[in-house]
């Protein structure tokens, strides 16, 4: 250990190894398979929507990867199936997430279809559920004496209900919660589809 | 499909001959060769032997050398211009990671602004210490403390100073963009692509003036934190780059390159930092080489082995096949090897030295960070198990645990490294010894609280949400007071924080007070 240069190709050659084989490997095998049958793309304000997902941070409270049934009560819960690989062809960033503050959303859309409902949950978790601790995001929101045409009224319980005039969507707030109404990962799976089968019993199907 | 992993297999063999020959030549030319005696290179003659801490040095005492103190004025600039901003990243860091703890319990609390949302103030909490705190101050104690185990001064010491303005600005801009939702949207990965390109050039100007310096270097020997550095220095660039650049993946690879990234960051750059440096000042502060030097070796070079493979146990559970799963897992375990090789080497030292920590507060601080080195690597590498990951992935369990890492083993040492070197550096003493006592008590204190309540309460999350029988919402209520309980623990850290900064503040700034040593060395010039 007396020279630089050893040291440093070495070092480097140890991480271009484990490049190999966590990120060239992987995306080799995950490349080879087609997306699920009746996976559609986003439409435009579902994308719109999305970028809303991300530049919010949603991911650092939501995962969008259901865990399989030997693992853990997620279908039961209603988060959906095991994801597979191929569910995620058109996500770019992905939001896989590594937290649960709040519940899966991979299919979230299935689960709670209303626009209403998720327009009021936006504007005031608590509303609700009143053990949420997820934040409100009010400045999605704009409250106007009265609706004008095309706008979109939230409807509030009482105590959440302003003074004065009505609460009504911006544009953000509705691209969102289509994004949201559009997360649906049901279809099956096909037989061969890439996830971790760690946790399932030798030849168990999924 | 059967195929291209055969290939990847024979691949993978081919890597390791290949390996095992450049092992062979290695050996045959004593490249591999090192003795306990090299463990001696962090001392000067006659130093081995007697305990060096600037901060216990009373006005008469004349502890220093010359040698040191031309390499140490050197660095002097670079160093403390890092320190500094580092320190205020840190304060910034601390506020935004006490605001999204807050807003964790107080969910309506500041909700009108979109810049102040719990998902941006969180991230921006993250990207402030990691990229800011914790990388800028570990490159200021790399740019201090290489210098010295090649005793020689540092080359090119300008370029630092046009690095550190341009990773300030970058990162700021960084910050601005995240806070306004201008974000590539992964965790660790959040500063756009385009603001990346501003840090990756200023990482170049602090990894040329090392390498310079090491190549002109006056001894034959790299002591271990050498290599520590050089290596950390080489890994992270090419890791940040490959990872930033933009358009290549998507969906679940780009899921895999994410937690790649992400994982060799605490691997293979804050790791390399902390365990460096921990590796000079244990020894050097005490006054005793490490326990084994040879053993300093298999910790290095598994580190290096095995940390760069564990990324993917984040995904564990995940859409991502089952075999890069497995092998994350498997490597996760291997850490147990250089993990158990640098605890021997400096908690040994450590153990059989044990007045030194109530003599010595930098001391202090880096044997703690070493010793939760330790622990959180056992913990990491137990909860990559999968029967353990079910239950404490998702949960805050997580959170607690990579702030075992990130704050109770590398900001510690930090915290230590700092103490020790500003007095060298400025040749001034601290002006308020009995804060340094105070912040450590607070930092420990507050983080102990902070652990223990993420760490229990992440458990009773997991558990609740394993549980069909019990609805979501048991999961959030059964955190809630381990949630304010942290906040609680964060807000004593963050005071602490806030004392260290107002203390590096006025210990710069004061009048110059010199270090006796300093007058030592003015003399010849006065009588001249």
């Amino acid at each position: 250990m007396n020279r630089i240069l050893p040291l440093g190709v070495i070092a480097l050659g140890i991480l271009a190894f484990a490049t190999l084989m966590l990120v060239i490997g992987p995306a080799i095998q995950i490349k080879s398979m087609a997306p699920t049958p009746g996976l559609a793309n986003y439409s435009a304000q579902e994308l719109r929507g999305r970028e809303q997902y991300v530049a919010q941070g949603c991911v650092y409270c939501h995962s969008q990867q259901p865990r399989s049934a030997d693992q853990a009560p997620d279908a039961e819960r209603g988060w959906g199936r095991a994801a597979v690989a191929s569910d995620y062809v058109y996500d770019r960033p992905h939001q896989l997430g590594t937290m649960r503050t709040g519940p899966d959303l991979f299919n979230v859309g299935t689960r709670l279809p209303s626009r209403d409902w998720h327009l009021t949950h936006l504007y005031q978790p608590r509303a609700i559920f009143a053990w949420s601790i997820m934040p409100g995001y009010p400045y999605l929101f704009e409250r106007k004496s009265r609706a004008g045409p095309g706008d979109v009224v939230v409807s509030l319980p009482a105590e959440h209900r302003p003074a004065e005039g009505v609460i009504v969507a911006k544009p953000a707030a509705l691209d969102l919660v289509a994004y949201l109404q559009g997360l649906d990962h049901t279809n099956p799976a096909p037989a061969r589809a890439v996830r971790d089968d760690g946790y399932s019993e030798r030849g168990e199907p999924r | 499909m059967s195929l291209t992993i055969g290939l990847l297999l024979a691949l993978s063999f081919v890597v390791s001959l290949l390996a095992l020959a450049f092992l062979i030549w290695a050996i045959n030319n004593n490249q591999l060769r090192i003795e306990q005696r090299h463990a001696y290179t962090i001392f000067t003659e006659g130093e081995a032997g007697q305990v060096d801490d600037p901060t216990a040095e009373r006005e008469d005492d004349h502890h220093f050398d010359i040698e040191r103190a031309g390499i140490d004025r050197v660095s002097r600039l670079p160093v403390l211009i890092l320190v500094a901003s580092g320190i205020g990243w840190l304060v910034l860091g601390s506020l935004f990671g006490l605001v999204a703890s807050l807003k964790l319990h107080w969910p309506d609390w500041l909700d009108a602004q979109a810049a102040l949302t719990f998902g941006r103030v969180r991230t921006l909490h993250l990207n402030m210490v990691i990229y800011g705190w914790a990388s800028m101050t570990g490159i200021a104690v790399a740019l201090w403390v290489t210098p010295r185990i090649f005793h020689t001064p540092l080359r090119l010491p300008r370029l630092p100073l046009i690095g550190a303005a341009l990773w300030n600005m970058a990162l700021l801009a960084g910050a601005i963009a995240i806070a306004n939702g201008w974000t590539d949207g992964e965790e660790w990965l959040e500063i756009p692509w385009q603001v990346d390109i501003g840090l990756a050039t200023a990482g170049v100007f602090f990894v040329v003036p090392i390498i310079v310096t090491a190549a002109r270097r006056e001894v034959h020997h790299i002591y271990v934190t050498g290599w520590y550095y050089l290596a950390g220095l080489c890994w992270f660039p090419v890791l940040f780059v490959i990872a930033n650049i933009p358009y290549i993946h998507s969906g679940v690879q780009e899921a895999t390159v994410n937690w790649w990234f992400a994982h060799n960051v605490l691997g293979l750059w804050l790791t390399p930092l902390g365990v460096g440096t921990a590796y000079y000042f244990i020894p050097k502060i005490i006054g005793k080489p490490i326990y084994s030097y040879s053993l300093s070796l298999l910790g290095f070079w598994g580190l290096a082995l095995f940390y760069s493979q564990v990324g993917i146990h984040h995904l564990i559970g995940g859409p991502v096949p089952t075999w890069v799963v497995t092998l994350s897992i498997v490597h996760s375990m291997m850490m147990f090897i250089p993990v158990l090789a640098v605890a021997v080497n400096q908690h040994v030292l450590v153990a059989r030295n044990l007045w030194a920590l109530r003599e010595s507060i930098p001391l202090r601080f880096v044997a703690l960070g070493a010793l939760l080195y330790t622990l959180a690597s056992f913990q990491g590498s137990i909860e990559a198990l999968r029967t353990v990951n079910s239950v404490t992935h998702f949960t805050h369990y997580t959170v607690g645990h990579a702030h075992l890492g990130a704050y109770g083993f590398l900001t510690l040492v930090l915290f230590g490294a700092v103490y020790y070197l500003v007095p060298r550096s400025t040749g001034r003493q601290w002006p308020w010894p009995a804060a340094m006592a105070a912040h450590f008590w607070l930092v420990v204190v507050g983080f102990l609280v902070y652990f223990a309540a993420l760490t229990i309460g992440g458990v009773l999350q997991g558990l609740a949400m394993l549980d069909a029988t019990r609805p979501f919402a048991e999961s959030v209520r059964v955190t809630m007071p381990y949630l304010q309980a942290r906040s609680v623990g964060g807000s004593l850290m963050a005071l602490g924080h806030l004392l260290f900064a107002v203390h590096f503040v006025v210990a710069v700034l004061q009048r110059p007070a010199p270090h006796p040593g300093a007058t030592v060395l003015s003399k010849p010039a006065v009588a001249a």
